[in-house]
């Protein structure tokens, strides 16, 4: 360990939050210092109080319902916990500042750009005119393009990636000693993801400041911290040098939260394709295009944007597809557009050879059936007024002859132990379940029609990583089961490897790659998911 | 911008023509009005020739012909209880609504703005609580009944301030107050609501991280977020003076456009209730378009593309 003296300690920090339900103690007595110029990563899933006791830092927590019940942050001499307004204004923004998860709600989106990051200096005494010179300056360095020209438009003008180079802009306007960042790549896209990561290193070699980096992601906290804090349900499990603590975790919640990261070492799948099998699902040249908007005399505003492009592939049975592809690439038109939940322009998607561009009425529900839909949010997908029987049996009331009426009750509760839920939480409503839960509960409703495909669009992505693991478990148990074939629409590469059989990689509404996974994965042709798979390896220097 | 400017025109004349003709047809279903204006004792044949003369033995598709080619010409017919252009008439009451609306709102946003940000700013403290409970009061006070107690408090009993009438700046205080209730209570109960969700969002943490002190963190980031969802409200509630603030006009004796709308209806004038309605939905139509215009200036999202 190093000699030198931390610049911030945080020591026996507790939190609590008092709501009405009750008193939640967010953070537990939890302590972790930063030396200068050091990164360290704090890990944990949703609710483990990593971001809770970060905000402490900058005083950003809501208080109330927030209160701070014991415990100290020296940053220095200082305890940041007991200053008084004009002492906070001389530490926030000037010499510990914070990015944040979201970059596309963490601008305010009235003002320019520009405005907000000379106010990041203004509002620390430097001359307007000062201030806007290195604001043009700061804009440039972190990497937007044309930045002089771009200094007056509003932040729904940029990119996701862009806003987060802005926000970084604005965190370093003042030179800090220390930057807290929240999640900061979380929101997105994998090759911004690794560029952000990059740009962050870069700065820090240049100004010598230390990152406090919150993530649930173990690889990039692998890849970019030197010390690492992995926190559970408010407390600190584990923590020590980055590379021991992830080599050799001491605590059981560390050991499985670490096992359960997709490895990027781990071995791929093997899968070949067997020959001549008729397929189960046969997409062809499938088409979407969203018309530009039109104006109050019907004239076209902007162009047209083609989301799907002539998509041709096959699904055979007890196959696992998985769509990857950034946003906006035409992945979940895709899904939507295949299901026809969702009009194609043109192609056709035929279900054991019947076209069903073709259905209608009776003849689409007999073939609907067989697809099913598990979405990405489960507390969207599933109505709040249901108990968790109405929402699984909603299903045979379409298709009444699956399960006759007397028997329903039984299926539904056979259908919870399936996806691993208790028989009598059947009487509950979906908010009374974790997430993880929830979205057992929409696969348990995927499953009712006895479908031989199910669509899963980013099925897995809102979910913690352990509770990720465990959902994926269970669809390649119930596909062994059953003999479903999934097509599973994701941007996580890493989940990819270890699950798919087939992968197809989207980019601007078309599919440039489709193969076996581990020949995608050890030898891309196209040069985009070359690009895309080298960002996934790529380590930052 | 100007694009904006003549599509929001184009639209609002679109409206306008579709409420007139409503309007008009709407009205003639009332009966005929001949009987409303000549004697008791009038003959027969008096009546038929009264009728004649203005026209409402004609089909009404016939008349409705005739209004259109004056309404080309500017000429809105004359008013027949009063016996003078129609236009002029509403002309006549339309400063006093106007002052009416033009106190009220304005009072009313300012009041609300402060009151709502106030509450917001500790949620389930004392002040949002006893704030929450009168403005819901304010809202839902039925204005007769606030107008009455009213003059019977402070014209009758204290004596500070006259019943009815226009003469001096105090004969505004109660009516102008009466107004601002509902408004008051509504746009309070909006600002809240709007102020709590901006203060949780992530621009809002991000400028406090900044450094910037509170102030201007509230000035400079929370308020012109917080206002959007206000602007359009406020044209509602302006919108419903401007349509009248029939009972407020009524108790204090006040001669505006709400008053003789009334009038207008009663008396079966048609030719003034067509200029009330266009004359005030002309004013609306303007308030409405000024706030598009106000919300068009604040929120850059909604000019570009």
């Amino acid at each position: 360990m190093n000699a030198a003296a931390p610049l911030l300690r945080v020591e026996n920090l507790s939190v609590e939050f008092r709501t009405a339900a009750g008193i939640t103690r967010a953070v537990r007595n939890v302590s972790w210092s930063v030396l200068p110029g050091q990164t360290l990563a704090i890990i944990g899933e949703s609710g483990s109080g990593k971001s809770v006791s970060s905000s402490a830092i900058l005083s950003l927590l809501p208080m109330p319902p927030a209160r701070i019940t014991s415990g100290r942050i020296l940053f220095g001499d200082m305890d940041l916990l007991t200053l008084d307004a004009s002492q906070r204004h001389d530490i926030n923004g000037k010499r510990i500042s914070m990015i944040f998860q979201d970059p596309l709600s963490s601008l305010n989106p009235l003002r320019t750009v520009g405005s907000q990051v000379v106010e990041a200096m203004t509002t620390h005494e430097v001359p307007r005119d000062q201030a806007q010179a290195r604001a043009l300056d700061l804009l440039e360095q972190v990497g937007i393009p044309n930045a002089a020209l771009r200094f007056r438009d509003y932040p729904h003008q940029f990119s996701g990636g862009q806003r987060q180079r802005i926000m970084i802009a604005i965190a370093i306007a003042m030179g800090p000693d220390l930057l807290v960042a929240d999640e900061p790549t979380s929101a997105l896209d994998l090759t911004v993801q690794a560029d952000i990561l990059q740009l962050l290193r870069d700065i820090q070699k240049r100004t010598g400041m230390a990152i406090v980096f919150i993530t649930h992601d173990i690889n990039v906290a692998r890849q970019f911290s030197s010390a690492i804090v992995i926190m559970n349900k408010g407390a600190v499990v584990e923590a020590g040098a980055t590379a021991e603590v992830l080599a050799r975790p001491q605590d059981d919640y560390a050991r499985r939260l670490i096992g359960a990261a997709p490895d990027p070492a781990a071995p791929i799948s093997a899968y070949r394709r067997p020959p001549g099998r008729a397929p189960l699902c046969r997409v062809a040249n499938l088409s979407k295009t969203y018309p530009a908007r039109r104006d109050f005399l019907g004239r076209r505003k902007g162009t047209d944007t083609a989301a799907l492009k002539n998509a041709s592939f096959d699904i055979l049975p007890d196959e696992v597809v998985c769509v990857v592809g950034e946003s906006g690439s035409g992945k979940s038109t895709l899904a939507r557009a295949l299901l026809r939940l969702e009009a194609a322009d043109s192609g056709t998607v035929e279900m054991d050879g019947r076209n069903l561009m073709a259905l209608d009425g009776d003849a689409l529900r007999r073939v609907r059936r067989d697809m099913q839909i598990v979405f990405q949010d489960p507390t969207a997908s599933l109505s709040p007024h249901l108990t968790v029987e109405d929402i699984v049996c909603e299903p045979w009331n379409v298709h009444g002859d699956v399960v006759p009426a007397a028997e329903r009750r039984a299926a539904a509760e056979r259908l919870m132990e399936l996806v691993g839920l208790r028989r009598e939480q059947i009487a509950l409503h979906a908010h009374q379940f974790s997430g993880g839960q929830r979205q057992r509960i929409a696969i348990a409703r995927a499953l009712a029609l006895k479908p031989r495909l199910v669509v899963c669009d980013e099925a897995v992505s809102a979910l913690d990583v352990s509770v990720r693991a465990q959902i994926l478990d269970l669809l390649t148990e119930l596909r062994r089961q059953m003999g479903l074939s999934l097509l599973f629409i994701t941007h996580d590469l890493g989940l990819v490897r270890a699950f798919a059989n087939r992968v197809i990689v989207m980019r601007r509404g078309e599919i440039v790659e489709e193969g076996d996974v581990q020949d995608v994965f050890l030898a891309p042709r196209h040069p985009y998911t070359q690009s895309l798979l080298a960002s996934l390896e790529r380590l930052v220097e | 911008m100007l694009k904006f400017v003549v599509m929001r025109f184009l639209s609002g004349g679109l409206s306008l023509a579709i409420l007139v003709t409503l309007i008009f047809f709407f009205a003639r279903l009332t009966g005929n009005p001949t009987d409303l204006y000549v004697p008791m004792d009038a003959s027969e044949a008096v009546r038929a020739q009264i009728a004649e003369q203005r026209g409402f033995n004609d089909p009404v598709v016939v008349q409705f012909g005739n209004f259109l080619a004056d309404l080309a010409r500017g000429d809105l017919g004359q008013s027949l209880r009063y016996a003078r252009p129609a236009i002029d008439v509403v002309a006549d009451a339309m400063p006093t609504t106007l002052t009416l609306a033009g106190l009220a709102i304005p009072i009313a946003t300012v009041l609300a703005l402060v009151i709502g940000s106030l509450g917001a700013l500790h949620p389930g403290g004392i002040f949002d609580r006893i704030a929450g409970g009168a403005t819901l009061g304010a809202a839902s006070l039925p204005d007769f009944w606030l107008a009455i107690i009213g003059i019977l408090v402070f014209a009758v009993v204290l004596r500070w301030l006259p019943t009815s009438g226009t003469g001096t700046a105090l004969h505004w205080v109660l009516p102008v107050a009466v107004l601002v209730f509902r408004p008051l209570g509504i746009l309070a109960q909006v600002v809240r609501t709007s102020m709590l969700g901006v203060l949780s969002s992530d621009y809002i943490r991000a400028a406090e991280a900044k450094g910037l002190r509170w102030p201007a963190v509230l000035v400079g980031h929370a308020l012109p977020n917080a206002v959007i969802p206000m602007i359009m409200v406020v044209v509602y509630q302006a919108a419903g003076i401007l349509n009248g603030a029939v009972i407020v006009e009524v108790v204090f004796g006040m001669p505006g456009v709400g008053r003789l709308m009334l009038d207008s209806i009663m008396f079966r004038d048609f030719n003034l209730l067509q200029a009330v309605v266009i004359v005030t939905a002309i004013a609306i139509f303007i308030a409405a378009a000024v706030a598009d215009l106000l919300l068009a200036l604040i929120d850059p999202r909604l000019t570009h593309d």
